[in-house]
């Protein structure tokens, strides 16, 4: 009885009202690239305007001189061209979807998190701030991330992407189940 | 006019973008973290079907002359550490830098505290520029190379390839889910 009473209050998880296929998702983003290299001549990234506006960040932790010195920032120095605007279009729109279905939620701590680790909010807080740090230095060393290398550099065949493809499938399955392995 | 078109461009393209990944699912924590466990394809599905076609469209718009190839470096060993740490820190994270901009709009505040992790990633990483190109972005550097340049098989075949064993991947993925479904 209980079950059944459950299962009725209960609502449906978020992801679950979604009811785009993710084939259908998948074509979209494919056609997305066409006129991101045919009509801006620039592939769908993220991480290298990521890096441009880190450097505003940077500016009260080691100081303007140390910023305005720093070799791979000036290379890489802020501007706001395609790709920072791109960045600022992705919250927007998925901002809209989760609206437009009905998901939008606060979340604190994930489920698959909560399960494995427990509910503290400070600990999925310290886990996704030293992720972060881990992602974003990786995607900055092998030059990309799962759009610029992933699909973008994919779906050119380049042989960086497919590397990095690879090794980063393969090591996220490992590491995965280091950290969810059965008791 | 065209100063407007360059922001509101890839600010249209960023929020396309961002619009088709929360519909795609991988605004969610969870379904990244159990693709890694291998208990939801949706990440697979929506890169697989995003790489086949839109290299298909791209391979099509180059060989009339509509875009070039914008490949990265191969700079095989900073590529394969920084996809491993990618790998380590997404599984821990549990988002990838694109995927967690739109979860932030989504209403998942422990993607934003990741985001600032990304942010303290990216310094590290300017900060230890000098000595990682003096150390580790030079070895085994082969420049921007493709799959078909170095194979020496067509561009055609390798999609071909691609697209069948993509077919046959996702065939398989989806009748075994929907015999989990039934049971």
């Amino acid at each position: 009885m209980t079950t059944i009473t459950e299962s009725y209050v209960r609502p449906a998880p978020r992801t679950a009202r979604i009811d785009w296929s993710p084939y259908l998702v998948g074509a979209g983003i494919g056609l997305l690239s066409w006129i991101a290299f045919a009509v801006f001549g620039d592939p769908l990234g993220v991480t290298t305007a990521y890096s441009r506006v880190a450097s505003l960040f940077a500016v009260p932790v080691i100081g303007p001189e140390a910023v305005a010195q720093n070799s791979y920032w000036k290379s890489m120095p802020l501007k706001w061209d395609y790709g920072v605007w791109f960045l600022v279009g992705i919250p927007a729109g998925a901002f809209i979807a989760a609206v437009m279905s009905g998901t939008w939620r606060l979340e604190l701590v994930p489920e698959v998190w909560k399960e494995r680790f427990g509910p503290s909010i400070a600990k999925r807080f310290v886990g996704a701030f030293l992720g972060g740090i881990v992602i974003m230095y990786g995607a900055r060393l092998a030059g990309g991330c799962t759009s610029g290398h992933g699909i973008s550099g994919g779906l050119q065949l380049a042989v960086s992407s497919w590397l990095f493809l690879a090794v980063m499938f393969g090591t996220g399955l490992g590491i995965s189940a280091l950290l969810f392995r059965k008791p | 006019m065209t100063a407007m078109m360059t922001i509101l461009g890839p600010l249209g393209m960023g929020a396309a973008f961002g619009f088709l990944l929360q519909r795609g699912k991988v605004t969610n924590c969870n379904v990244i973290e159990n693709q890694f466990r291998l208990r939801d394809f949706t990440v697979l599905k929506v890169m697989g079907t995003a790489i086949v076609v839109g290299g298909l469209g791209v391979l099509l718009l180059v060989d009339t002359g509509n875009t070039k190839y914008y490949v990265k470096d191969a700079n095989m060993l900073a590529v394969a550490l920084g996809a491993a740490l990618f790998g380590i820190g997404m599984v821990v994270y549990g988002y990838c830098p694109g995927t967690a901009l739109g979860a932030i709009a989504t209403g998942s505040v422990h993607a934003l505290v990741g985001a600032l992790g990304m942010v303290a990633g990216a310094i590290l990483y300017a900060l230890s520029f000098d000595w990682l190109k003096a150390h580790v972005l030079n070895v085994w550097a082969l420049g921007k190379v493709r799959l078909p340049d170095v194979t020496h098989i067509p561009d055609i075949a390798w999609f071909a390839a691609l697209a069948v064993g993509a077919a046959l991947f996702f065939w398989w993925i989806e009748s075994a889910e929907a015999k989990q479904k039934r049971s």
